[in-house]
C-alpha cells in the first residue's frame, strides 16, 4: 500500500460523521440514479416491446408511384439532365400492396428480416346480441403473423386458443376490451357488417395485447375470410414485418422503401412521440436523481476543506519529511477516491436491490401496454453513467482542497502565519 | 540528490556563490552565509534577519539563543529548508541549496535533514512505530521490513521500546517528543534541527529528551543546531549562538 494511500486512510477517520454524511450521500445518489434508470429504460423497453409484438418492426404500406422523371436531352455538343425523381412532389402514394406475395419474397431476402406478414384491412360493424360496435377486421395468415407478432402470447392471457381459431374457418379473434363491450365470450358468436356484407363468425379466442387502442377494435380472421368480408380479392392493406435486429429497423426500412417502391415505416418513426417521452423522463429522472450526487460532492468539498484546514500542522510535517505537494495533493485525491469507490460500490449495490425489490412490486398498469408489476431494464451502463457522474463531483471537490493543501507553505504554518 | 540547477534569472551570481564554502571539509554539514529575511508585508515588513552566517559541523550540538522575536526560529527554518531566504546562500553538504526548486529542497530535507519541533507534531492517528516509519517510507530506501525494525530499534534507543504500538495520542509529551526525536533520526540525517525541543516539556523530560538528542546525534556524527530559550539546556550544547535583532552576536 503506497504510504499517501496509507495516509489518507488515517485522515479519513478525522472527521468520520460528516464523511459518512458525504459516503451515504454517494450511495443513495448512485443508488437511486440505477434504480431510476432501471425503471424508466424498463418501461420504455417494454413498450418497445409492446409495440413490436402488435404491429411489427417495420410496415410496408403504400406504393411510391414517381409522377415526375429524369428528363435528358441531348444533342450534337452536350447533353443535359433534369434531377426531379428526389423530389417529394414528385411521388405519389397509392394505398395498399398490390402484389403482396412478390413483395413478401422480396422482403424475406433482406438479411436482418425473420417473419413477414400479409394483412388484408377493413372497417366493420360488430353485432352481438347484446350491442353494436365498430370494429377493425385484420385478415391474416395465423403462421406468418404469429412470426411477427406476440399474438400468441396475447391469446394465452386472454381467453380460447390459437387452435380453435386455426381449426375454424369462421372463427375470429377479438380484443378482450371489444369483447366486453360487446359481452362476448370465446364459443358466443357474432355478426360482422362491412358495407353491404353481412357474415356470422364463431369467437374462437379473446386476446389481450394491453394496448386499448388496438384491444378495443381489432379483429383477427383468416386472410381468405377477410377478402371475402371485405371484397378485397387481391392485394393486402400492408405488410407487418419483424427484424433479428430491431435497432436497424430505420436502415432496412430506407433500404426496403428504395428497392420495392413501397412507404415503409420503422417503429422508431412511428411510435417517435412515445419514445422521445420517454427518453424525456430519462433524462429528466438522472437529473433530479443528480442532485443528490451534487449536494453530496458539495458536503464532500466541504469535509475535505474543513480537514485541510485541521491537518495544516500534518501536511507541514510531512512536507518536512521530505513529502512533496505532490504527495500531499494525492493524499486528498486519495480521500476522494476512497469515498468515491466506497460510495459508488455501495451505491450498486443499493441500486441492485432496490432494483429487484422493485421490479417485484405488483401494479395494475393498461393502456399503452399490459404490466401487472414495475418494469425494470438491467443494464450495466446504468451502473456506468452512475459512477461516472459520481466521479466527475467527487474528484472535483477532492482536487480543489487537494491543491490548496498542496500550496500551503510548511515554514508558515510551523511559524503559525499560514493563510 | 542532484545538484541544484544554476540561477536562471538571468543575473549575475551573487558573490557568496562564487565563494566555495569556507573550510568546506566533510565535516561541515550544513552552512549559511549572509542570510536575510524579511516578514510580512507592506507598512507591516520586518526584517527578521540581517546577514546571518553560521556553520554546523557533524558531531557538533549547537544552540542559538536570544529574546523572542530576535529570528533564533526563522533562521532554524531557512537553515531547514522550510522557508526561502530573500538574500544569502545555504549549503547542505556542500550543495547549494538556498535558491533550488521547491523538489529539491524537499527532497534535500528528506534525506538530509531531521527536525524536531517544540510541540510534537506526530500524526495522531498512527501509532509511534508508524510516525518514526513515515520519513523512511517516503525515502524508499529500505524494505518494510527493514524500516519496522529501524524504527523499532530507534524507539527503544529514546526508551519506547514497549509502546511502539501506541497511537500518538496515547503517550505523554515527553514520550511523544521521544518519538519525535527517534523520527528525526529515522533517516540517518546529516543534520537535526531543533526547534525548542524541550519548550513543552518538565525540567526532568527536558532533561531526558536533550540527552537524548544529543547522545543519538554525537554517535552518528550527526550535527546538531537546536534554538532553546533554557539556558542550563544551552549550557550543556557544544557551542552556543547568541541571536539578537536578526543577527548573531558575540
Amino acid at each position: 500500500m503506497s504510504t499517501n494511500l496509507r495516509i489518507a486512510l488515517r485522515f479519513l477517520t478525522a472527521r468520520k460523521r460528516s464523511m459518512l454524511m458525504s459516503l451515504s450521500g454517494i450511495v443513495f445518489g448512485v443508488g437511486f440514479f440505477i434504480v431510476t434508470q432501471a425503471q424508466t429504460s424498463g418501461f420504455e423497453e417494454f413498450f418497445v416491446k409492446t409495440i413490436l409484438g402488435t404491429n411489427g418492426a417495420i410496415r410496408i404500406e403504400d406504393k411510391i408511384q414517381a409522377t415526375m422523371f429524369p428528363m435528358i436531352a441531348t444533342g450534337a455538343h452536350f447533353e443535359s439532365k433534369f434531377e426531379v425523381a428526389a423530389a417529394r412532389e414528385a411521388r405519389k402514394y397509392v394505398e395498399g400492396v398490390e402484389e403482396p406475395d412478390v413483395m413478401m419474397d422480396a422482403l424475406r431476402r433482406f438479411r436482418n428480416v425473420s417473419g413477414v406478414s400479409i394483412v388484408v384491412e377493413g372497417s366493420v360493424v360488430a353485432d352481438s346480441s347484446f350491442k353494436n360496435d365498430t370494429a377493425k377486421v385484420y385478415g391474416i395468415r395465423l403462421d406468418d403473423h404469429l412470426a411477427v407478432s406476440d399474438l400468441a402470447a396475447q391469446v394465452s392471457r386472454g381467453s380460447g386458443s390459437l387452435e380453435n381459431f386455426r381449426t375454424t374457418p369462421q372463427g375470429v379473434l377479438m380484443g378482450q376490451e371489444l369483447a366486453n363491450r360487446l359481452q362476448l365470450v370465446v364459443g358466443d358468436s357474432l355478426i360482422l357488417r362491412a358495407g353491404t356484407e353481412q357474415r356470422r363468425y364463431r369467437l374462437a379466442g379473446i386476446y389481450a395485447s394491453g394496448v386499448r387502442d388496438i384491444d378495443r377494435v381489432r379483429i383477427f380472421m383468416h386472410l381468405g375470410e377477410a377478402r371475402s368480408l371485405l371484397k378485397k380479392t387481391t392485394g393486402a392493406s400492408f405488410i407487418q414485418v419483424a427484424l433479428f435486429d430491431r435497432n436497424r429497423a430505420p436502415q432496412d426500412a430506407e433500404q426496403m422503401e428504395q428497392v420495392l417502391k413501397h412507404g415503409a415505416q420503422s417503429w422508431q418513426e412511428r411510435e417517435v412521440s412515445w419514445l422521445e417521452a420517454f427518453h424525456a423522463l430519462q433524462i429528466s429522472a438522472a437529473l433530479t436523481v443528480s442532485t443528490i450526487i451534487l449536494i453530496s460532492g458539495l458536503g464532500m468539498f466541504n469535509t475535505l476543506a474543513m480537514i485541510v484546514i485541521e491537518k495544516t500542522k500534518e501536511i507541514a510535517i510531512l512536507r518536512s519529511m521530505g513529502y512533496t505537494r505532490q504527495d500531499i495533493a494525492r493524499i486528498f485525491i486519495w480521500l476522494g477516491t476512497i469515498v468515491l469507490v466506497l460510495g459508488t460500490m455501495g451505491g450498486w449495490a443499493l441500486g441492485a436491490s432496490v432494483t429487484y425489490g422493485v421490479s417485484k412490486y405488483p401494479i395494475h398498469l393498461r393502456g399503452i401496454f399490459s404490466a401487472d408489476n414495475f418494469q425494470v431494464h438491467w443494464s450495466i451502463w446504468h451502473y456506468v453513467v452512475g459512477t461516472l457522474s459520481a466521479a466527475v463531483v467527487v474528484m472535483t471537490a477532492a482536487i480543489i482542497p487537494a491543491r490548496r493543501a498542496a500550496r500551503l507553505e510548511p515554514g508558515d504554518i510551523i511559524r503559525g502565519t499560514s493563510q | 540528490m542532484p545538484l541544484p540547477s544554476s540561477d536562471s534569472s538571468g543575473l549575475p551570481p551573487p558573490a557568496s556563490r562564487l565563494s566555495p564554502p569556507a573550510g568546506g571539509s566533510a565535516d561541515i554539514a550544513l552552512r549559511c552565509e549572509n542570510l536575510h529575511r524579511y516578514l510580512g508585508q507592506g507598512e507591516g515588513r520586518v526584517h527578521v534577519l540581517r546577514g546571518v552566517s553560521f556553520e554546523a559541523r557533524r558531531g557538533n550540538v549547537t544552540a542559538i539563543v536570544g529574546p523572542s522575536g530576535c529570528g533564533k526560529s526563522t533562521t532554524l527554518y531557512l537553515l531547514g529548508l522550510l522557508d526561502q531566504p530573500d538574500d544569502g546562500s545555504i549549503w547542505i553538504r556542500d550543495q547549494l541549496m538556498s535558491n533550488s526548486s521547491d523538489l529539491d529542497r524537499t527532497a534535500a530535507r528528506g534525506e538530509h535533514i531531521g527536525f524536531v519541533f517544540q510541540f510534537h507534531f506526530l500524526m495522531q492517528e498512527f501509532s509511534a512505530l508508524d510516525n518514526v516509519m513515515m520519513p523512511m517510507r517516503k525515502l524508499g530506501q529500505l524494505t518494510e521490513e527493514e524500516m519496522a525494525a529501524r524504527a523499532a530499534s530507534l524507539l527503544s534507543d529514546v526508551g519506547l521500546g514497549d509502546k511502539t504500538h501506541r497511537l500518538a495520542t496515547q503517550l505523554s509529551g515527553g514520550e511523544q517528543q521521544r518519538v519525535a526525536i527517534a523520527r528525526a533520526l529515522a533517516n540517518q540525517p546529516a543534520i537535526i534541527l531543533a526547534d525548542e525541543p524541550t519548550g513543552n516539556l518538565d525540567a526532568k523530560n527536558s532533561g531526558i529528551v536533550f540527552d537524548l538528542l544529543t547522545r543519538l546525534a554525537k554517535e552518528n556524527g550527526q550535527a546538531v543546531v537546536l534554538v532553546t530559550h533554557n539556558p542550563d539546556i544551552a549550557n550543556r550544547c557544544d557551542e552556543i549562538k547568541p541571536m539578537r535583532d536578526g543577527q548573531f552576536v558575540t
